[in-house]
């Protein structure tokens, strides 16, 4: 069965959605210019959990739950699912931690990246250098045999462990639910201002979530993998879905009245140029080297990759340390130790990039 | 890069974008008309299929055996 996501229009159609939607769950509520932020929602997940207690950025964003749950759904529905891992994991979740860094310095993945631009905010166009520096810098390693070896065939269970963490994290909202003007419910944190005290509808968020799991699965839609791609092998197919994505949600965001262009009060955003491309630099040469921007970890954690999902749980243990050592950048500018940690972390990538080639 | 000879490029367990980078380095380096190219997940056979084709190869036959796509890709 010829799989219709995989095409030119098929992953066009993916990040148009995507686009859309995005812009959407920030008119129902989401932060602003954040409808999608993976590694921004990762970190406040980690905030509700309490791993970090960064009052302003704790919800438990059912988005990332239905990420998973969604690409699990078509990975089984596809006969997809296909439980595997073991390529350098403790390499991945290294990856995945300062990835998240990386990005906390600049206030956003790449799909915040994109959706920052969307809104008009021209900070994002400097994260977007950094970012596409980072990645070229990553392929130069793919290019001189950089490899994390081969994955193996696991055990049925290791790869429901992510999708059964993300269930467990999903009832626990349930049964510990956003109360208004409470920063507690049961054992989950929760923000009473800030961006974490915005969110859309526990059920809209949650259908966006599954779907747009369920579609990224399908077209393999990365927002890494885009550039690299283009700069590795002149291909432009993941390349489209990124740019529908951002066309879309500028269009949705002119219609619902914001588009705000400016590099001032933008919104959970600082306009620290060199810092805004030196921390998407850090990401995007994480992202590189892991193979795959957060939001396709997540998907490949839903198709059964215990690599994939070694890699956000080194997000998770990123955003405790980003926030509880003050590295994360905010809206006042950068965080007390934020250079330290971009240094610390380039030279760590960097390392892994020289030093990481199995004979496979 | 293992080739299990000149014209079998085994890129079974690696991920994106190993398979390609194996698969593209072999179609510059070999004067045969056709190669083979094992994977293991679907993303990496559409992944090869998109990236020959753009080098004037082409798949022309895909069997799957257990969780191995085998590609057989020809010069166009």
């Amino acid at each position: 069965m010829k799989n219709l996501f995989a095409t030119r229009w098929g992953i066009i159609g993916v990040g148009a959605f995507i686009g859309v939607m995005a812009a959407l769950l920030q008119y129902w509520g989401n932060p602003g210019n954040m409808g999608i932020c993976v590694a921004c929602f990762v970190r406040d997940i980690t905030g509700a959990l309490g791993l970090h207690r960064a009052g302003v950025v704790q919800y438990l964003r059912p988005e990332i739950v239905g990420f998973v749950i969604g690409a699990l759904t078509a990975a089984l529905i596809f006969r997809e699912f296909r439980p595997r891992g073991g390529s350098a994991p403790i390499i991945r979740f290294v990856l995945g931690a300062f990835a998240m860094i990386g990005a906390l310095i600049f206030l956003g993945c790449p799909w915040r990246a994109m959706l920052r631009l969307a809104g008009g905010d021209w900070n994002a166009v400097l994260g977007l250098t950094g970012l596409v520096a980072g990645i070229w810098i990553g392929t130069r390693f793919l290019k001189n045999g950089y490899n994390l070896g081969r994955t193996h065939k696991f055990a049925a269970a290791a790869g429901w462990v992510m999708p059964a963490l993300m269930l467990g994290f999903f009832l626990l909202m349930l049964l510990s639910p956003w109360q208004e003007g409470a920063a507690q419910s049961g054992v989950l944190f929760y923000s009473l201002k800030g961006p974490g005290a915005m969110h859309a509808p526990l059920l809209v968020s949650t259908i966006v979530g599954l779907i747009i799991g369920f579609i990224a699965q399908r077209s393999r839609f990365c927002t890494m993998g885009a550039f690299r791609d283009l700069i590795l092998f002149k291909q432009p197919h993941l390349f489209s879905g990124v740019i529908a994505l951002t066309i879309t949600a500028f269009i949705t965001n002119v219609i619902v009245g914001q588009f705000h262009p400016g590099f001032e009060g933008q919104p959970v955003a600082h306009n620290l140029h060199l810092w805004n491309a030196l921390g998407m630099v850090l990401a995007g040469l994480a992202f590189a080297l892991a193979g795959g921007c957060p939001g396709r970890q997540l998907f490949l954690s839903g198709e059964g990759d215990a690599d994939s999902a070694i890699f956000v749980i080194g997000m998770v243990a990123g955003a405790a340390f980003a926030h509880n050592f003050g590295l994360a950048s905010s809206p006042n500018g950068l965080g007390p130790h934020g250079i330290a940690a971009l240094v610390i972390g380039l030279a760590v990538c960097l390392t892994i990039g020289f030093t990481m080639k199995q004979q496979s | 890069m293992k080739t299990t000879n000149d014209t079998t490029v085994d890129a079974r367990g690696l991920s994106c974008p190993q398979p390609v980078l194996m698969a593209l380095d072999t179609l510059k380096r070999t004067t045969a008309s056709e190669i083979k190219v094992l994977v293991d997940t679907e993303a990496s056979k559409e992944n090869v299929s998109r990236a020959v084709a753009s080098q004037g190869w082409e798949v022309i036959r895909i069997t799957q055996n257990d969780e191995t796509y085998q590609l057989d890709i020809c010069r166009k």
